[in-house]
C-alpha cells in the first residue's frame, strides 16, 4: 500500500531540522525567554529520534529515556525561569546583551 | 496514508520552528512551540508510542509552556530589540549552515534505503513502559526524584524575594 511505511531517515531529518531550528534561535534570538525556548525546541528534536529509533530497533528503552529528557528537562525549566526572574528583578531587562557584567 | 500524516504533522512543526525565530514577541514564540510539540505528539502516535504522546502534551505543551507563558506574563516582555548582527556571521554563517544541512539530509537519505519503521507494530503500551520504568529503570527514576526535589528548592531560592527585602518588610 502507498504510503505505509515511513522510512527512518524521514523521522531523523525532521529531528535534524528542529534541532537546527533551536540552534539557530539560540544563536540569534536575544530575548532571553525565547533563547530557553530555542533550548526546549532542540530537546525536542532529540525526543523524536528517541522515539524514531525505539520504533525502528522495537526497544522500548528509547521511550523511557524521552520519559527522563522530559523529567529533566521540567526540572530545567523551572530554575531557568526562577533564574530569568532573578535576572529581570535585578538588570531590569530580558535582553542578553545588556546582562554583561561578567563580560571582560 | 501514514505518510500523508507525517508529511502533515512534519509541516507544522517545521512551519511552528521556524515561526518561533520570525517573530519577535516572546508570547508569539511561545504559542508557535506549543504548536510544535502538539505535531510532536502526532508523529510519536505515528510510531506508535501512545503513552510518549500523551506525556508530551500533558506535561511539554501543557505544564511546561505554561509556566512559559506565565513568566512571559509576569515579567512584562515585550517586544525584542533588534541587534545589529555581524556581516561575517552572515557572509559565512549562511552558506554553512546550508552546507551542513544539505549533507546531513543526503547522509540521512542515502541510508534509507529499505530501512522502513512498520508504523504503529511497536508496543507502546504503559504497562510495559512502567515494567521497563520501575524494574530496569528503578534507580534512574528514583534518582530523577531527588532531582525534581532540588530543582523545586532551587526555583523557590532562585525567585524568592531576596533577604533583605523580606528583612525590611518584616
Amino acid at each position: 500500500m502507498f504510503g505505509a511505511y515511513v522510512p527512518l531517515s524521514y523521522y531523523l531529518l525532521l529531528s535534524a531540522i528542529l534541532f537546527a531550528c533551536g540552534v539557530v534561535g539560540f544563536l540569534i534570538k536575544r530575548n532571553i525567554i525565547t533563547i530557553f525556548m530555542s533550548i526546549e525546541l532542540m530537546l525536542n528534536g532529540v525526543n523524536l529520534s528517541f522515539v524514531a529509533f525505539a520504533a525502528h530497533w522495537h526497544a522500548l528503552a528509547g521511550q523511557v529515556f524521552v520519559f527522563f529528557v522530559m523529567v529533566v528537562a521540567a526540572a530545567e525549566t523551572a530554575v531557568g525561569l526562577a533564574i530569568i526572574i532573578a535576572v529581570y528583578r535585578t538588570r531590569e531587562t530580558l535582553n542578553v546583551d545588556q546582562v554583561n557584567l561578567l563580560k571582560l | 496514508m501514514h505518510l500523508i500524516l507525517f508529511l502533515i504533522f512534519a509541516a507544522v512543526c517545521v512551519a511552528g520552528a521556524v515561526n518561533l525565530l520570525a517573530q519577535r514577541h516572546p508570547i508569539n514564540s511561545a504559542l508557535s512551540l506549543i504548536a510544535v510539540m502538539a505535531a510532536l505528539a502526532g508523529e510519536y502516535l505515528l510510531l506508535g508510542a501512545e503513552f510518549v504522546a500523551a506525556v508530551q502534551v500533558i506535561v511539554y505543551a501543557g505544564a511546561i509552556m505554561v509556566l512559559f507563558v506565565f513568566v512571559i506574563m509576569l515579567l512584562n516582555a515585550g517586544v525584542e530589540e533588534q541587534t545589529k548582527g555581524s556581516r561575517v556571521a552572515v557572509l559565512f554563517g549562511v552558506p554553512g549552515v546550508l552546507t551542513g544541512a544539505v549533507l546531513t539530509a543526503w547522509v540521512l537519505l542515502r541510508h534509507s534505503g529499505t530501512e522502513a519503521v512498520a508504523l504503529g507494530a511497536l508496543p507502546g503500551h504503559p504497562i510495559e513502559i512502567a515494567h521497563l520504568l520501575f524494574h530496569d529503570f528503578l534507580l534512574p527514576f528514583e534518582v530523577t526524584s531527588v532531582l525534581i526535589l532540588i530543582a523545586i528548592m532551587g526555583a523557590v531560592v532562585l525567585a524568592g524575594k531576596p533577604e533583605a527585602e523580606e528583612r525590611k518588610a518584616g
